[in-house]
């Protein structure tokens, strides 16, 4: 088994009095696919939240691409080819579908020409008809692939999807999936963070399972969704399966 | 037809990307920044009226203020109430060097920009990481520390304010007020060039995306909070770049009326006015505001124009937030 | 000589660091629970000590006249809060620096008005007991501090019981708290948020006469007293109450300390140094309530 690319060891995050996460350890290998799922408010945005370090972890290290990167700014990891995209997507208002492109761009993987990459990606989540249009008038589905596209744009090495598909209709989740499985097959490791079952289900090699902040299964999906645990925390103590 | 084949589909045949910027905007802004410089010039040599370079002084110092005032405040959304300390610094920067060591006002430029620049950096490394409301706070108290540091000072006149002989300027230019007109000029040249350059690169596009979303433009790969102390710098620089030739043009500086609050409220206003968003909105708001109070200034008394001032400024940013030049904007899309 | 020169700077600066409590008190309301950022607070102190100077030249006390102005003040402060939030509320917490604009220009009105109206010149009171002080061993309390001294704990602790002990203020609390919970369980945030800047408004008018007892107040001392403002609620912790008389006292003796030992010019410095070290320190201030 080769080295993680992306890993946290016994991390936690307190607000206060709250203890929001932790202590837990993941870790994600080179091209893996890894299915986050767990109730609201067990600590998966957190979780996200400490990879990508727009928080500190109160305790333990986070680590990518074999460096230490506990505390390193959001900006330096994303340099360093760690994506997201948000639950809530977080356009670029006042500004043009490619102009949101050209942002990363500018910061991340050095390109020949920007604009021409930035359509390459428009094109490949379907976004190319859009490049003119002002970000913020766009709908629920092209905002969540925009929200990829903009993620793409840096050839990062690693994509955290937050909650990508909430909301779209059966016919979009297999728009998005199929986005990130391409995404996959080119090499990149993606992380997705769902509550679409059979999404997650179809799309994870491995699924990790948090509640209140704690892991309670780390397995292959059938094992996952088959566990007990697991269903008790999702459904409550009348699942007998 | 499965989802890959859909999705296929959508993107063939692959569209042109939208047209781009024409690197010869730059061009053109570029001729007109000399056509400009070259148009005062041309004043010097043929205007007789020493008056007009009094009031054409005053104009363009209010296009430099608001230029340099807006790339923090427009640009990167930092509301600094006390230009008038940034502005001071300059002036007395230049004062001293004038006085210590008779300093050419070609000196004093970089030095009272590098003054400005530092004070604006300690400022935003200072407040900015906690929050913006901090930084506005802090421009406010900024003021009263350097209105109060320059009044302890006897080298540069305390409270009875600094006279002091300019040396002689070149002698094609016609005049003292001739030649530091034209020196403010080249400033306020050097300012809007400085503003549009920031617009249109990739610092601009950080700002605008700072602006819409800090949380994402961070996940994006922007380096937000050296962006904003680069702000902070720059705008610091330009205004207090913009403050060194007032002892050249006055041969005398005093804390009231350096540290004044009608300036610090142009400072705000005239952006506001015109247009934050983008480089020629501080120029529209500043030639509109200034003029103004200039054809006004034997009529109504200083403290009706800081009311009305005050009134104007309300009522932008409750109406019009992003000025004439966003009216504009606004106009233009109603009637798509 | 020091010793008497050491108790006396603290004597003084506890008194000062009360008033700027009760200075700060309205902004505490404002910005440290309802984080609207009112720069226009202090404008509305020195209005309402000039309100006090014109009720205290036709003979009452300026206690009384402030006492009496607390309806008004009150009311323009629901008034106050109606314009900002017709225009800012709607727009969202990016609009933050607009409205500061809003609310600096609001404040250059005020004092530009009553420049206009009553001129450079310091407006001041004649209350019987400023002139005489209270002495005790080394220290000696003047009457004109230590009166409004007394004051602010009291505005206080009425400020702090309203919040705590009637449905109203209790309601102001949960507006800062949570405002979607708080307006499904029936309550209109907006009409709460309107009643807390009208106490705060209200708060403004007992400080300005605080402040005029203290000395002669001019059009423009609003702007020596946001620093010491904010630095209040900021080192108090936002949404503390009683926390902002122990900032307030720690922030006047270091004041007097600096102007005792000092120099009396370098005062207005030491409340921004704080602001800026608290800031940089302790954000969430002495006795912060954590969100």
């Amino acid at each position: 088994m080769s080295a993680p690319i992306l890993a946290v060891e016994g991390i936690e995050k307190t607000f206060g009095a709250l203890r929001a996460l932790g202590p837990i350890s993941v870790a994600l290998q080179p091209g893996e696919r890894l299915g986050i799922i767990g109730p609201n408010g067990s600590g998966k945005t957190t979780l996200i939240n400490c990879l990508t370090g727009t928080l500190t972890p109160s305790a333990g290290e986070v680590w990518f691409l074999g460096r230490k990167v506990t505390g390193l700014a959001p900006h330096l990891r994303a340099r360093m080819g760690l994506a997201r995209s948000f639950q809530i997507p977080k356009p670029f208002t006042g500004m043009t579908v490619l102009e949101n492109l050209l942002v990363p761009l500018d910061h991340l993987h050095d390109v020949a020409d920007p604009h021409v990459r930035a359509m390459e990606v428009l094109d490949s989540v379907g976004l190319a008809g859009r490049a003119a249009h002002e970000a913020g008038g766009l709908t629920q589905l092209e905002l969540r692939k925009l929200e990829l596209a903009r993620a793409l744009a840096g050839r990062p090495k690693v994509l955290i999807a937050d909650e990508a598909m909430a909301g779209l209709s059966n016919r979009e989740i297999d728009d998005v999936l199929v986005i990130l499985e391409r995404l996959n097959e080119a090499g990149v490791a993606v992380i997705m963070i769902e509550h679409i079952m059979h999404a997650v289900m179809r799309f994870s090699h491995r699924i990790i399972c948090l509640e209140t902040g704690l892991l309670i299964a780390d397995g292959l999906p059938d094992a996952v969704a088959n566990d007990p645990l697991v269903q008790k925390v999702y459904f409550g103590e009348q699942a007998h399966h | 037809m499965t989802a890959k084949a859909s999705v296929m589909t959508a993107a063939s045949p692959r569209p042109r990307a939208p047209a781009r910027l024409p690197g010869n905007r730059t061009l053109l802004f570029t001729l007109g920044a000399l056509a400009v410089l070259a148009l005062g010039g041309v004043m010097t040599q043929t205007l007789a009226n020493p008056y007009v370079f009094f009031a054409a002084f005053v104009i363009v110092q209010s296009v430099a203020l608001a230029t340099g005032w807006n790339v923090l405040g427009g640009y990167a959304g930092y509301i600094n109430f006390g230009a008038t300390a940034f502005y001071g610094a300059g002036a007395y920067t230049a004062a001293f060097l004038l006085k210590a060591f008779d300093a050419s006002i070609f000196l004093c430029l970089p030095a009272a920009a590098l003054v400005g620049g530092g004070l604006g950096l300690m400022m935003g490394y200072m407040t900015l990481r906690v929050q913006g409301v901090y930084f506005a706070i802090g421009t406010i108290a900024l003021v009263v520390m350097a209105h109060t540091l320059v009044l302890n000072i006897d080298y540069l006149g305390g409270a009875s304010g600094m006279a002091l002989m300019a040396p002689e300027p070149p002698a094609w230019t016609g005049g003292q007020v001739q030649f530091v007109f034209l020196v403010m000029l080249g400033i306020a040249v050097l300012a809007v060039a400085c503003a549009r350059w920031i617009e249109i690169s990739w610092v601009g596009r950080g700002f605008r995306a700072l602006r819409a979303s800090e949380e994402a433009a961070e996940c994006a790969g922007v380096p937000t909070f050296k962006l904003k102390l680069s702000a902070c710098a720059i705008s610091g620089a330009i205004l207090a770049m913009t403050g060194a030739p007032l002892i050249f043009y006055a041969s005398f500086i005093e804390p009231e009326t350096v540290f004044g609050l009608a300036l610090a409220l142009n400072a705000i206003a005239m952006p506001l006015i015109g247009g934050k968003r983008s480089w020629p909105g501080p120029i529209i708001g500043a030639v509109l505001l200034g003029s103004v109070q200039q054809a006004a200034t034997i009529t109504i008394s200083s403290e009706l124009n800081i009311l009305l001032v005050g009134v104007v400024l309300i009522g932008f940013v409750a109406a019009a937030p992003d000025g004439i030049l966003g009216l504009i904007d606004t106009l233009r899309k109603g009637r798509r | 000589m020091f010793l008497d020169q050491f108790v006396n700077a603290i004597g003084t600066g506890v008194m000062l660091g009360s008033i700027y409590a009760a200075l700060a008190l309205g902004l505490a309301v404002t910005f440290g629970l309802l984080h609207i950022p009112n720069i226009a607070h202090p404008a509305f102190v020195v209005a309402g000590a000039y309100v006090v100077a014109v009720g205290n030249s036709y003979g009452f006390d300026p206690l009384l006249v402030a006492v009496v102005a607390l309806v008004p003040f009150y009311v323009a402060g629901l008034a106050f809060y109606e314009f900002y939030a017709r225009l800012f509320e709607r727009r969202g917490a990016a609009d933050t620096m607009n409205a500061l604009t809003l609310f600096f220009g609001v404040s250059l009105v005020v004092e530009t008005a009553l420049l206009m109206k009553f001129g450079t010149n310091q407006q001041s009171v004649n209350v019987a007991y400023v002139g005489q002080s209270l002495v005790i061993g080394l220290l000696s309390l003047p009457y004109r501090l230590l009166v409004p001294a007394l004051l602010a704990p009291v505005m206080i602790g009425l400020l702090w019981v309203y919040l705590h002990f009637t449905h109203a203020g209790i309601a102001i609390r949960a507006v800062a708290h949570d405002e979607r919970a708080l307006s499904v369980s029936g309550i209109d945030p907006r009409w709460i948020k309107r009643h807390a800047f009208g106490i705060a408004a209200a708060t403004a008018v007992i400080a300005g006469a605080a402040l005029i007892i203290v000395g002669p107040v001019d059009p423009f001392g609003g702007r020596l007293m946001i620093g010491r403002a904010f630095a209040v609620v900021v080192l108090a912790g936002m949404g503390s109450l009683p926390g902002t008389i122990a900032a307030g006292i720690l922030i006047g003796v270091s004041e007097s300390l600096v102007a005792a030992f000092a120099s009396p010019s370098w005062a207005p410095a030491v409340a921004f140094s704080i602001l800026l070290a608290t800031l940089a320190l302790r954000p969430a201030g002495l006795f912060g309530v954590r969100r």
